[in-house]
């Protein structure tokens, strides 16, 4: 099957089997931040964005990016690596094999939602899960860094 | 994950529904489901193109394209101005925000899932489903059938004053409802339906009254729990889901305030 796809700005047009998942798709352009975890649409570390919106990479075929737009974290570096220095602040990493997928989704929540509430920090993040932390170091990175970008710092 | 040998993204309603015809054809929502299976499909049918994606209001009712995401029903200014909060409250506890941008309201509400919240919800609301060939259906009707090689087009809610209260148990945030209930108050009769028992969900009879009281409540739980069929899985027994439905209906109606 022809696509036609934009990743991180650069277009790619490829013959591709008509299963394909968007994780190996991405994966085979060199974006191995996408990561597969679950397989079961549970643990987020497959998070890409689909024309600026969060999916699960695992979960959407290749095909349905055709002519759409898809960023990775490879994208992303710089506000990747602003946010990263607050996790890594607040001892909010340990093993770190989530935090691709959790940072893609941070990162959304910050240009979603206004101004959050810990709640709607909670809710929208839901999606990522990570077993070494115990979430509440991330917590107080999110916290930290939304405060800093509400300043225009 | 299933396989697939084509990928055609359908240009017509008409031309899906023929694709689909076939036994090894299947549509693709979010297919959050589907990838859990094994099967082997010559055609999956996208119908991204047939702008089922949007959510339009007329004078007399809401139309949800099939292909809108359960994100989309969670934010939505026009769910919220005509239902406030329900659409919100059956949605937001589904896994995580990434997966809810992919899983659609047709695909849930095609599947009948016996785990479904959002089917639980629209059964307690004056709402019909777009089905072609079929044409335009009461969705308890929809609920009750097999599926078949239809297409799901839109789901169609009428206008009226709503008061809706959508309540749910779930073991942990995040998984599947061990037992959902929606009461809703259209203009001044109830609409009681119980889903996750964990089989598709139910409309219950009712004779509440527009300002039910302590008897009445008490009436439709003895009712629930004569007719409605509970089971037992892994998340819950069949007695504890029994109980919950009569409990949570009450709190339902309360928080209505009746």
């Amino acid at each position: 099957m022809e696509i036609k796809v934009k990743i991180n700005g650069k277009v790619y047009q490829d013959n591709i089997d008509a299963d394909m998942l968007l994780l190996d798709y991405v994966r085979s352009k060199g974006c191995y931040s996408a990561k597969r975890g679950c397989e079961t649409a549970n643990c987020g570390l497959c998070t890409v964005w689909l024309e600026g919106k969060p999916v699960l990479s695992c979960s959407v075929l290749a095909m349905k990016a055709n002519n759409k737009e898809v960023t990775t974290l490879e994208g992303l570096e710089e506000e990747a690596k602003e946010f990263g220095a607050f996790l890594a602040d607040e001892g909010a990493e340990q093993c770190g094999f989530c935090s691709p997928g959790f940072i893609m989704n941070v990162l959304a929540m910050k240009n979603e939602l206004e101004n959050p509430t810990e709640e709607e920090i909670k809710e929208y993040l839901s999606g990522n899960l990570c077993r070494c932390t115990g979430y509440m170091g991330q917590l107080r990175a999110i916290k930290k860094y939304l405060e800093q970008k509400s300043k225009g710092e | 994950m299933f396989t697939a040998d084509n990928y055609i993204v359908a240009n017509s309603v008409e031309e899906a529904y023929e694709l689909n015809k076939a036994r090894n054809s299947t549509v693709v929502g979010g297919m959050l489901w589907l990838k859990m299976s094994n099967k082997k499909f010559k055609n999956i049918i996208d119908l991204s193109k047939l702008e089922l994606d949007k959510i339009e209001e007329t004078e007399e009712e809401i139309q949800i394209g099939a292909m809108v995401s359960l994100r989309e029903l969670e934010t939505n200014e026009i769910l919220k101005a005509n239902f406030g909060e329900a659409f919100k409250e059956s949605v937001r506890h589904i896994v995580g925000v990434q997966f809810r941008n992919c899983a659609t309201i047709g695909g849930s509400v095609y599947g009948r899932f016996g785990f479904s919240d959002i089917l639980t919800l629209l059964m307690s609301l004056d709402c019909y489903v777009k089905v072609y060939p079929t044409g335009i259906i009461p969705i308890e009707e929809y609920a009750k059938q097999k599926q078949e090689n239809e297409i799901l087009e839109k789901i169609i809610i009428k206008k009226h004053n709503y008061n809706i209260s959508y309540l749910t148990q779930r073991l942990t945030k995040t998984d599947f409802p061990i037992l959902a209930c929606s009461v809703a108050k259209i203009d001044d009769k109830y609409r009681v339906s119980i889903g996750a028992r964990p089989m598709r969900a139910v409309l219950v009879e009712n004779e509440l009254s527009s300002n039910p009281t302590e008897e009445e409540i008490v009436k439709l739980q003895n009712h629930i729990e004569e007719t409605v069929k509970f089971g037992s899985n892994m998340r819950a027994s069949g007695e504890y889901r029994k109980l919950l439905a009569k409990i949570l209906t009450k709190r339902a109606i309360e928080n209505i305030g009746g």
